[in-house]
């Protein structure tokens, strides 16, 4: 039964309590920030920076102020495991939550460019991949004893639930109707989306609005024999990692170059 | 309130309620998880409440050798049942800060650095101050009437003071003749 | 808090204003978005700013900052005219029926007895008419024209809701929806309707006129005293409800006792219980509290041969404003040589700083106790634009622990004192605050030792004896109190005598101790028998574990639940029962006089509509100090009690067009000391900014980000532009008016740091408390390169 978080933007008031949570409980240490225009910071994930507050305002039909937890996914059709050409992202059977095995894990930034979300982040310093393990890894394992994940623990308005995915999605769609009654038109992102994503969200505003795609894609479709290919060379020693990147015809840079100068920066002049 | 891994998790985990009236902190051998062990599983849980605003948040702070490992809401706690802003979830990294201030330290008249001392040293030495100034300011009758009053010195803060210090503080503070007595419920 | 935390739940409706608890108080969110799912509760959000709070309002309603009484006046009217208010309640509950003498007044913005030279009211035209046997003239069906009730409706009778759109900002509509809303619960017994405020009431020169406009609202809507209703005060930080019960104020004791003046009314102990009780209500106990406190004190030292030590007491000098304000005018100019500074940074919370800068050079020594180097204890620095060798201030600095590094009780904004323990030990030889301030008085007496001097004796006399370290227990218990001859803790304050034989720190405080020695403060039952959020076992609430005070007025006259849907406490036929300890008597019958009198702590023992302030007994429309228009309300300017200072310089709108406002984000605590330390927290605000209107900004040419400088007449800070459609621009008497909103949490030390706000505030204060106008001063703004 996989296990998820459903996030419901109407409920959260930007507390930010979620952000630092994680960070105390993976120990994810303060980046160097900026003032960027916005209440939003750290502005992008990093490898220390596994969740944040987006925060967003809204003008058109009425003043609105609207504030969305990011962070990964752990989507059923998960690009960044695909892609992995060391097989170090794994997904946990009993609770679906995907996993990056650091000690696997070989840099290439494959999964970085795959994710339709921009989670995974490259850490210079590490020369690994990082993002949430939704509390259920190592001895940071929350959800394997019992208890909901850091960030669901500390929010206070219950816009962040934990629980059996079905379950919540029957939630999901309570709440859905009861703010329809209340004349908020709202629905549920993640349901279908890459064939259902575990970490999903109650949204009251087109998805792109919230900086969500509205059609997020599993990236892997086009050169998926590639990426196998890429493994069984590796896994045999003949190529010790041929990045994603080079393969995939991306408009974008890779997400994570900016982060990746956050983090080289940040471990340089951390505030800690 | 003192608690070992394996009472926290059940108070987590169950609804059922609890009496007490002292800190516990007796050990039970670590509650046996499927999964791999907590961080925490070693360590002690203390109960406290958040130090910033007045919701009074309640906080279990996870120890080991003296150290602080992990800060987390009280579940048990009404007024927050778990739940923490980024304040009250931040609090864990007001120990084992490099800004923390952890030797007395003095600033000579004209000088340009702090110079470390003993407690002892600026104990004293702010001892002898407050008598000079009070002896030059006060006051110990007016119009006939005892009035013990030292108007030289002021006394500024706190509302982050456990009640105890605050009264502790009220009572040194009329005792020596201030009536300059302020703190932050006035701004 | 009348009310408290977790009874938010029980709420209809919340009118949130001069707050932000979604950023301020974000755990109380909990409770109001639990109100909002399971009762259908509505949000409505009062700010110059559209906050975290107003995202989540049904209604948000822009205002400007400092027209309170604008606004609540209006609603008065509203509620008044269209008989939106609680009848039954506000005749029988309040002063409503009281009849007002005839040589009381009202023109033109003045109540009758104003002196305009001293800039204060002779009040004795404010009182009530009494029978000849003392007791209070009423009329209960309001009608007549002396009544409070008429009274009042003629004060608000001006406030129609044109005049106080044009005031506020606020929509005509806006205005009278909030009215609408608030009048159907008012109508409904079933519901009942909180309101909730902080700093945004408070700090104005008629902040304490705001509050009272709140609490006279909710008496006229019936919401006092019932569960989901109240005035609630969310108080900004951990222990200041505490710390403002324990006095750490110049004109209070502990338990809100008065502290004495030098006058003939306060020459002798009799002298002070005399004028400091009152005929009727519970502070004529006064006398009880008071002695029992001066034992504490003083201990063997004080006895009915010497007027319990009554003249040990430090006496204010009559008429002498010693508040913050009053503090730092005296040290600019000279008259103060010493201070602590305890765990207070003064150096970015005062107003003014700049004046406040100077007079910090005049003290001949300063002692901070703090865990972190703050901008007070580093006010002699280079980095706080000074040269260090001109200040010839002796400076120490004490490090101490933080809140979990020692034993102790805080209460929080709902009166619950909890207990909290000790985790770790402070780091390096930072102290327990304990041990610094018995270690500060032990060393102190010893340099009276020997003396014999009457004047050394309240300090060579003080009962102060904790041992080598204090424990916190002990010194709780002598807070509560104990017999004086036994030890024994004292179970409440109904049995502290005037005799000497009882000792209590402070009356309020005083059953936190069971008989048996128990500190009700540790209980950690959190069992709610109730179903609506009330703990009974959890700490310990004051006064005497009440949860919600005034909870006589959630019955009616006959001692039912206005509704079973508000059952909170009730008369059984033969005493009072429910969930919750009754406000008065438990057996006191319901149709008895006591038992129709809900508000015990007033002499009148009803709800005050009409109340003796400085500034009149109506609160009235004034200007802020500072403000971009003329009054429209009457032509007295600003406040006509508020006090004038050397350093009350004033600017004008000509020259600081914009009306500014500070306030506090939910990442950083106050001024920044105990979060720009936290990397966590610099994380995630790290720099200071200001929120600019977005068509302000267009007409400044200022984009999201640039540097800008705002300035007041008292100064100026950098910081960088946050310019947004969450601060409107208002149309103010027919003029398009901007805000500026200025987080103030923000110094020169830290590992962030930036501009101070409280450089550009203004130093004047509230007409009856001196809290400064922080909300609501001109400025001007301007982008830089």
């Amino acid at each position: 039964m996989p296990k998820s978080i459903l996030i419901d933007v109407s409920k959260c008031h930007g507390c930010r309590g979620c952000q630092v949570a994680c960070k105390n409980w993976n120990d994810l240490e303060a980046t160097l920030t900026q003032f960027e225009g916005s209440y939003e910071n750290p502005t992008r994930l990093s490898a220390q920076t596994w969740t944040r507050v987006r925060f967003i305002e809204q003008t058109d039909g009425g003043l609105r102020f609207l504030f969305r937890k990011d962070t990964c996914k752990h989507c059923t059709d998960a690009s960044c495991m695909a892609v992995c050409p060391a097989n170090a992202i794994y997904r946990k059977d009993k609770t679906g939550a995907v996993i990056i095995n650091r000690d696997e894990c070989i840099g290439c930034k494959n999964c970085v460019t795959a994710c339709p979300y921009q989670i995974p982040q490259y850490s210079k310093t590490a020369g690994t991949v990082a993002k949430c393990h939704l509390c259920n890894e190592g001895d940071r394992d929350r959800i394997g004893n019992g208890l909901q994940p850091a960030c669901v623990s500390s929010c206070p308005t219950g816009a962040l639930i934990f629980g059996d995915r079905a379950e919540l999605l029957n939630d999901a769609k309570a709440r859905v109707n009861h703010l329809a009654r209340q004349g908020t038109e709202a629905y549920v992102y993640g349901e279908k989306e890459l064939s259902g994503l575990n970490v999903f969200y109650i949204l009251d505003e087109p998805s792109e609005t919230y900086g969500l795609p509205a059609k997020p894609t599993f990236t892997d479709n086009d050169v998926f024999w590639l990426a196998k290919w890429a493994n069984i060379l590796f896994g045999t020693g003949l190529l010790t990692a041929i990045p994603y990147y080079l393969f995939f015809n991306s408009e974008e840079e890779p997400q994570d170059l900016e982060a990746d100068d956050e983090e080289s920066n940040s471990s340089e002049k951390e505030v800690s | 309130m003192k608690v070992d891994r394996r009472t926290f998790l059940k108070l987590t985990g169950a609804a059922a309620t609890t009496t007490t009236f002292a800190g516990l902190g007796f050990n039970v051998s670590q509650a046996k998880n499927q999964a791999g062990e907590l961080k925490t599983v070693d360590a002690t849980a203390t109960t406290t409440t958040c130090h910033y605003c007045s919701v009074a948040c309640g906080i279990i702070v996870h120890s080991s050798d003296n150290k602080v490992i992990y800060t987390e809401g009280d579940p048990e706690n009404p007024n927050n049942r778990g739940a923490l802003c980024s304040k009250g979830s931040a609090m864990r990294q007001w120990t084992d800060n490099e800004q923390r201030v952890t030797k007395v330290k003095y600033r000579a008249p004209g000088s340009t650095d702090w110079e470390e001392k003993s407690w002892d040293w600026a104990l004293d030495k702010i001892a002898q101050r407050v008598k000079d100034t009070r002896d030059q300011t006060f006051v110990e009758e007016e119009d006939g009437i005892t009035v013990n009053r030292t108007e030289g010195i002021a006394s500024i803060g706190s509302a982050v003071l456990e009640n105890e210090a605050c009264y502790l503080l009220v009572k040194m503070m009329r005792a020596m003749g201030l009536v300059n007595i302020e703190h932050h419920a006035r701004i | 808090m009348t009310n408290n935390w977790t009874d938010y739940q029980n709420s209809d409706c919340f009118l949130i204003i001069g707050g932000n608890p979604a950023e301020n108080h974000p755990i109380s969110f909990k409770w109001i978005e639990k109100a909002k799912e399971e009762r259908g509760a509505k949000v409505i959000s009062v700010d110059p700013r559209f906050t975290r709070s107003s995202s989540k309002a049904d209604l948000y309603v822009p205002m400007r900052a400092g027209t309170d009484i604008a606004f609540i006046g209006a609603i008065i009217n509203y509620v008044l005219e269209n008989e939106l208010y609680d009848k039954e309640y506000v005749a029988n509950y309040t002063n409503a029926s009281f009849l007002v003498n005839e040589g009381f007044s009202f023109e033109d913005g003045l109540f009758s007895g104003y002196d305009e030279e001293a800039r204060s009211y002779d009040t004795s035209s404010w009182s009530y008419q009494k029978e000849d046997n003392g007791d209070y003239k009423k009329d209960l069906s309001l009608e007549h024209p002396q009544s409070v009730f008429q009274l009042l409706k003629e004060h608000y009778s001006r406030y129609d809701l044109d005049k106080a759109a044009r005031v506020t900002g606020a929509s005509r509509k806006l205005i009278e929806e909030v009215a609408e809303t608030l009048g159907e619960i008012a109508l409904d017994p079933s519901k009942t309707s909180s309101i909730l405020y902080a700093m945004g009431t408070t700090q104005h020169t008629f902040g304490t006129q705001n509050v009272r406009s709140y609490a006279m609202l909710q008496l006229l809507l019936g919401n006092v005293g019932k569960p989901g209703g109240g005035v609630n005060a969310m108080r900004g930080k951990c222990n200041v409800q505490g710390s403002t019960d324990m006095a750490l104020l110049n004109h209070i004791l502990p338990g809100y006792l008065g502290s004495p003046v030098a006058a003939p009314e306060y020459a002798t102990l009799e002298d002070y219980l005399e004028a400091e009780t009152p005929d009727a209500g519970f502070w004529v106990n006064t006398p009880n509290f008071f002695v029992s406190q001066l034992k504490a004190f003083w201990g063997d030292a004080a006895d009915e041969d010497n007027d319990f030590a009554y003249h040990y007491l430090s006496k204010r000098k009559a008429g002498k404003d010693y508040s913050h304000i009053g503090i730092f005018e005296d040290m600019y100019q000279g008259k103060i040589k010493g201070l602590f500074a305890y765990g207070q940074n003064i150096m970015v919370d005062s107003p003014n700083l700049n004046r406040v800068h100077e007079a910090m050079k005049n003290l001949d020594w300063l002692v901070v106790a703090d865990p972190f180097e703050t901008e007070t204890a580093a006010f002699w620095k280079e980095e706080a634009g000074v040269e260090p060798e001109t200040i010839d201030t002796e400076v120490f600095l004490l490090p101490t622990a933080v809140s979990f590094e020692k034993e102790g009780s805080y209460t929080d904004s709902g009166r619950v004192i909890q207990w909290k323990w000790k985790a770790v030990d402070p780091p390096g030889e930072a102290k327990e605050d304990l041990w610094i301030i018995d270690q500060l008085f032990k060393r102190i007496r010893e340099q009276y030792q020997g003396s014999d001097k009457e004047a050394d004796k309240p300090i060579l006399e003080l009962d102060w004896d904790y041992g080598a370290t204090p424990d916190a227990n002990d010194v709780a218990r002598e807070i509560n109190g104990y017999d004086t001859r036994t030890g024994k803790p004292i179970a409440g304050f109904g049995n502290l005598k005037d005799d000497g034989t009882t000792a209590s720190g402070n009356w309020i405080y005083c059953g936190m101790f069971t008989e048996d020695d128990e500190n009700r403060t540790k209980s950690r039952d959190n069992s709610d028998p109730s179903g609506m959020g009330v703990y009974p076992n959890w700490a310990f609430a004051w006064p005497a574990n009440r949860r919600i005070i005034y909870n006589r007025a959630s019955a009616d006259l006959d001692g039912k639940p206005w509704h079973s849907e508000k059952a909170y406490i009730w008369w059984d036929g033969s005493e009072w029962t429910g969930y919750d300890v009754p406000d008065f008597g438990p057996t006191v019958e319901p149709d008895s006089e006591a038992g129709r009198n809900p508000f015990i702590m007033r002499p009148e023992g009803v709800g005050c509509i009409f109340a003796l302030r400085a500034e009149g007994p109506f609160p009235e429309h004034y200007e802020p100090y500072e403000s971009p228009t003329e009054n429209q309300f009457s032509s007295v300017q600003y406040n006509p009690a508020v006090k004038l200072w050397d350093g009350s310089n004033r600017g004008e709108a000509d020259d600081y067009p914009y009306v500014a406002t500070t306030y506090r984000l939910s990442e950083h605590y106050q001024s920044g000391a105990m979060s720009r330390n936290i990397p966590w927290l610099a994380e995630l605000v790290p720099e200071l900014f200001v929120e600019i209107g977005t068509e302000l900004a267009a007409q400044k040419g200022i984009k999201s980000g640039d540097k800008v400088e705002v300035s007041s007449i008292r100064g100026k800070i950098e910081a960088k532009a946050l310019v947004t459609p969450r601060v409107k621009t208002m149309l103010i008497n027919g003029k398009r008016t901007h805000h500026v909103g200025i987080p103030w949490h923000f110094g020169y030390k830290g590992l962030v740091t930036g501009g101070s706000g409280n450089i550009l505030t203004p130093t004047i204060g509230d007409a009856n408390t001196t809290i400064p106008e922080y909300k609501g001063f001109l400025v001007n703004v301007r982008r830089l390169g």
